[in-house]
């Protein structure tokens, strides 16, 4: 065994308990060391997995219960950012949580572990793993506004639906080990072969559903505008990209590796382009109502996790690349947005959309960074968006389903509708009593980032691209 | 091939970059401090020059020349991968790059852009002191230096159109650069929306490219016309290949200022004179000629009709400017109606059939127009913004720098030997009547006449006239006047590149061309040297220690009608008025009534559906936990139903 594949996994393990360990020594204070050193936790498992990344590693654990390759890489690097950015956007809302404020980071690693473990999992019960440590640090971290009723509600919400879904990916797994005796994911596929009966179809169905539930994809998405309004900014943040992110790169192996030969070509085929279309349409027509912008953008992020699902239907490595691709900038244009939401929590204490008004006045690059990262969930050239919707839909008329492609465009022209809502509120109203927001120098560097990079990879992809290909080259050789 | 390069090839895309840099530091960081925005902008543009310079260089002395002309230098970067999408001729997947091109055409556009840039920056130092807007003003040159190499440099046709939109931006808002000035707003709106009917067209022959070679980049397109490709009729008698041509020679009528969409450019004098300089008579307005130059292939492909009228309208163009210049009083206007006709004899000479001669004539009149631009603005400056010839008068004397360059400038625009004007001019007329077009030639060469006539008329009035009591003029700082100098120099020895073995025909020409030495016909050059001297001395006779203009009393009808420049401005406004208000106003009322309709009945039910479904999120859950289960049923049921298991169904508990 080459303990050394393990070495971002276990990097982070330790990062997280001394982060945890530090956070119960010092129970009192605002715990304003513990950023600098959370962030430095990450930039260090992010240099193991850069490094990995870097050196293409490709290697398997306890035969096949385990991948590292790049594939895995390209996700954990992604959960790694998207960890980071949280930590930094969230400074100053730590500060002002009523107590437990040195476990919100162990949390996030944990969170963050979780995940990565998901991404490199190559057998269902180690995957299993991964996503209930991942899930079980959700729980805590949206229910974290103890004082806040609808926190509290939004925690309890997901605990009991996320264990309604986990009760029935489980059930699928065991289904799936009574049909092929292995959940080695690889041995699976072996095993059942291009056979097809109604037991392996309800193991399908459940396994699906159980991700379906983690991406949001219409109709297991009903947990997710409640939770997202409830739980804290940042979480729900997090929870948007990461955590949804994270389903997609356990649901795309699990799809490609374990159930390629019964889910492409057939009925699942079909079914799971309906539910992508019915996610696309009917995502982006619920967001346009909504008076909260976090509840929005819960809409707006099942209606994306249609778009990404867009990519794992056309199943080729074009397809993976799309949605590794579209994946990792949309970490960023969401981080872009959510920061900005963060902000006004932060000095008025509310979400409501109405709240935005005259932001352009009172900070000018809060709103320029919103703006350009709601052009490019949009889709709008030339932003890193347009370019992942152009390599998801592409990808998938490549595969015949040109239908999609076209709901896709039309429900990106819907969705134009209230993204720009928003930015007509923050440039056209004058929102005047309200308050001016001030930039710490945390969030910032955050928007800062996003908006270079949403910029710079919708000017010029190629970099991202290469590094989505060589990922996507290690999942389907 | 292995294609040959100079070490500085692969740097081209730093040419561009510098200009980009000074416009953001400028931009971003030193707007506060005038001197110091002046100082970087023109530190990068030198940067540029060099180069450039370093880069011709490597064309034109160091021997890869030779190969260059049949297969340019590329450097590209991936852009987007386009899969799956099956256009025209391409295989399955193809791409679209964003790169340099380096060809000879290149190398001479690169000098004469970054030279006149550099020195107009300069000269700018000078006439700009202590205008408000003077970061602001040195930020839109970088930005505008920036544009014009980036179009120079453009390896395919939408990196060139997506340039070709920049400088647009650019004139657009240098013309507007005093936008206090009613008049300059007006002029900054007409530039670019005449300028826009013309990209119009390009950008619907770019996609008729597009559509039938699924590539944009020039050297493919060049060699996927070759004589393989099948050029269907599609319109009209027109073949595919024909259409296209017309519609990419509408950007060049509207850019480079040919008839009918020419009225946009004298307007644009609005703007700050070595803006005018640069922009609208050394630079931007030659990007149609350059682009002419650049898909020559195209038109070589389609019928002999496309260059047959784009040799006819640059003709007209020539004809038709020249004669309204004669009638203008305003020095700006006689120079910018000048423009006029020497782009449409670049035009003209595209369409006779010689490319190399329209690219010369470029080079030769960015060099003497760009002198004369900044001449007149030395004497705008002098005067303080007094802009009517008449108000003139003996400057000769009190401006001796300005006064020499301009008579250089002026007898090289007249073509007189041994100026730079006499070559480029002579060869365009040289070879209309050696490929078969007396009549262009003739009309050219009275063209000659009258572009003699009028520019001895402005000299005459503007610097050797009697001298006006009001007037203090004084010579222009040195930073005005080194410029002027230097383009002096230019207009005197630029045409020299074509002799004695004509360098310049020998780099600068189409892909692919068996380069034919064409010696020099004397008697042809002694006829345009007489035209010229003749254009010259009747000015002089007409015009010289006149207070107001003879021709103006003598013919005062024909002299109305130049002056109010045959009515087309009134003509165009006339048209909007009655006719494009009248369709609009239909427009408006099918889209007030039928599209806005449509649209906000899609909008209801947007919001009805999203209404609708919003009902089933009802906050409790254990909706939220039926509605899951019911789902995972379902689509058990609907998967196991499709795929024909409906009958294996009842085997399900007893799978072992």
């Amino acid at each position: 065994m080459n303990y050394a594949l393990l070495a971002p996994e276990i990097t982070l393990a330790i990062v997280a308990v001394v982060i945890l360990a530090i956070g119960l020594m010092i129970p009192k204070g605002p715990h304003k060391g513990m950023v600098p050193l959370t962030i430095l936790g990450l930039l260090l498992t992010m240099g193991v997995t850069g490094g990995q990344f870097a050196a293409n590693v490709h290697g398997t654990f306890l035969n096949g219960m385990y991948y590292a390759d790049n594939y895995a890489s390209f996700f954990k690097l992604l959960f790694l950012t998207a960890a980071l950015l949280v930590v930094l956007s969230s400074t100053e809302y730590v500060q002002k949580l009523p107590a437990h404020r040195g476990e919100f980071y162990a949390l996030i690693l944990f969170a963050a572990l979780g995940m990565m473990i998901m991404a490199g999992s190559g057998d269902l019960i180690t995957l299993y793993i991964g996503l209930e440590t991942m899930t079980i640090s959700f729980y805590v971290l949206v229910a974290y506004l103890t004082e806040d009723g609808k926190s509290s509600e939004a925690g309890l919400k997901y605990l009991i639906l996320g264990a309604v879904s986990s009760a029935v990916l489980l059930y699928g797994i065991s289904f799936v080990y009574g049909l092929t005796g292995s959940t080695v994911i690889a041995e699976v596929a072996s095993s059942l072969g291009s056979s097809i009966s109604p037991a392996i179809i309800l193991a399908l169905v459940m396994v699906l559903v159980g991700f379906a539930f983690k991406i949001s994809l219409i109709p297991f998405h009903m947990w997710a505008p409640d939770i997202y309004e409830g739980a804290p900014t940042p979480v729900t943040a997090y929870l948007a990209v990461a955590s949804k992110a994270a389903g997609f790169a356990a649901l795309t192996r699990v799809f490609l590796i374990g159930f390629q030969q019964q889910v492409y070509g057939g009925s699942p085929e079909v079914v799971l382009a309906v539910l992508i279309a019915v996610t696309m349409i009917a995502g982006n027509l619920m967001a346009i109502p909504q008076k909260s912008f976090k509840r929005m953008m819960a809409y707006s992020s099942i209606a994306q996790a249609g778009y990404l699902a867009i990519g794992l239907l056309a199943g080729d490595q074009a397809g993976v690349k799309a949605v590794l691709f579209y994946a990792m900038i949309y970490v960023f244009a969401n981080m872009g947005a959510f920061t900005v939401a963060t902000l006004i929590a932060n000095a008025q204490g509310s979400d409501q959309i109405k709240d935005f008004a005259g932001l352009a006045r009172r900070s000018p690059f809060a709103a320029a960074v919103m703006l350009i990262s709601l052009l490019s969930l949009a889709g709008i050239p030339p932003l890193a968006g347009f370019v992942g919707k152009f390599y998801l839909f592409s990808a998938v008329i490549n595969q015949g389903w040109v239908s999609l492609a076209y709901i896709g465009f039309v429900m990106s022209m819907v969705s134009v509708y209230y993204y720009l809502s928003v930015v007509k509120t923050m440039y056209m109203e004058p929102g005047e009593g309200l308050p001016k927001i001030g930039l710490g120098g945390a969030s910032k560097f955050t928007l800062f980032v996003t908006m270079i990079v949403t910029l710079f990879i919708g000017i010029y992809p190629t970099p991202l691209a290469q590094m989505a290909i060589s990922a996507a080259k290690s999942l389907i050789r | 091939m292995l294609i040959e390069m100079h070490a500085s090839f692969q740097w081209a895309w730093l040419i561009p970059a510098m200009p980009l840099l000074s416009f953001l530091i400028i931009g971003f960081i030193t707007k506060k401090w005038p001197q110091l925005s002046s100082t970087i902008s023109i530190v990068c543009i030198l940067t540029s020059f060099v180069l450039a310079v370093w880069i011709d260089f490597g064309i034109f002395f160091s021997g890869v020349g030779a190969s260059l002309v049949d297969h340019p230098f590329q450097a590209t970067v991936h852009w987007l991968t386009f899969s799956g999408v099956h256009i025209g001729l391409t295989p399955n997947t193809f791409g679209l790059d964003f790169g340099t091109l380096i060809d000879p055409i290149t190398g001479v556009m690169l000098f004469v852009v970054t030279l006149v840039a550099s020195l107009v920056q300069i000269y700018s130092v000078g006439y700009m002191h202590g205008d408000k807007g003077y970061a602001r003003y040195f930020a839109y040159q970088s930005l505008f230096a920036m544009s014009m190499l980036g179009l120079v440099l453009a390896s395919n046709l939408l990196e060139l159109f997506l340039f070709w939109e920049l400088v647009g931006l650019c004139s657009y808002l240098l013309i507007g650069f005093w936008y206090f000035k009613v008049s300059a707003r007006e002029a900054a709106k007409k530039a670019f929306i005449t300028t826009r009917v013309g990209d119009f067209g390009l950008l619907i022959a770019i996609l008729f490219l597009f559509n039938k070679f699924g590539t944009l980049n020039f050297v493919d397109l060049a060699k996927l016309m070759g004589p393989g490709f099948q050029n269907a009729i599609v319109f009209g008698g027109m073949s595919y290949l024909t259409l296209t041509a017309f519609l990419l020679f509408s950007g060049p009528i509207g850019k480079s200022g040919q008839f009918p969409l020419h009225v946009w450019l004298p307007d644009a004098m609005e703007g700050p004179t070595p803006v005018s300089a640069l922009i609208h008579a050394a630079t931007m307005v030659v990007a149609g000629v350059y682009l002419l130059a650049r898909t020559y292939f195209l038109f070589q492909h389609a019928s002999p009709a496309v260059l047959e009228f784009v040799g006819s309208l640059g003709t007209f163009t020539a004809l038709f400017a020249a004669t309204i210049a004669i009638a203008q009083n305003d020095i700006k206007r006689i120079l910018a109606y000048s423009t006029l006709s020497q782009l449409g004899y670049m035009v003209m000479a595209m369409g006779v059939g010689t490319m190399t001669a329209g690219m010369f004539h470029l080079m030769t009149h960015a060099f003497f127009k760009a002198l004369l631009f900044l001449g007149a603005g030395s004497v705008i400056h002098a005067l303080h913004e007094k802009q009517d010839i008449w108000d003139m008068g003996g400057l000769w004397k009190k401006m001796r720098i300005t006064g020499t360059t301009f008579a250089i400038a002026v007898l090289a625009i007249s073509g007189i030997f041994p100026f730079a004007g006499f070559w480029s001019k002579d060869e365009i007329l040289g070879t209309a009547l050696k490929n078969g077009h007396p009549v262009i030639y003739a009309v050219g060469l009275f063209t000659a006449f009258l572009t003699a006539f009028y520019m001895t008329r402005l000299f005459v009035i503007a610097f050797m006239g009697p001298e006006k009591k009001e007037n203090h003029p004084h010579e222009s700082p040195w930073m005005m006047t080194l410029p002027l100098i230097i383009l002096g120099t230019l207009s005197v020895v630029g045409g020299w590149v074509a002799i004695p073995a004509h360098g310049f025909a020998y780099y600068v020409r189409p892909w692919g061309s068996v380069y034919e030495p064409d010696p020099m016909n004397w008697t042809l050059a002694g006829i345009s040297v007489v035209v010229g001297l003749a254009g010259m001395v009747s000015a002089y006779g007409i015009y010289n220690g006149k207070e107001s203009d003879p021709l103006a009393a003598a013919f005062p009808r024909v002299h109305t009608v130049l002056k109010n420049k045959y009515y087309v401005d009134e003509f165009y406004a006339w048209i909007i008025k009655n006719i494009v208000d009248g369709i609009g106003k239909v427009l408006y009322w099918f889209d007030i009534y039928v599209v806005d309709g449509i649209v906000n009945g899609l909008a209801f039910l947007a919001r009805f559906l999203g209404n609708w479904f919003r009902k089933a999120q009802t906050g409790q859950l254990q909706v939220y936990a039926i509605v899951f289960f019911f789902a995972v049923v379902a689509l058990f049921l609907i998967i196991t139903i499709g795929d024909g298991q409906l009958a294996a169904l009842t085997q399900l508990g007893g799978v072992r």
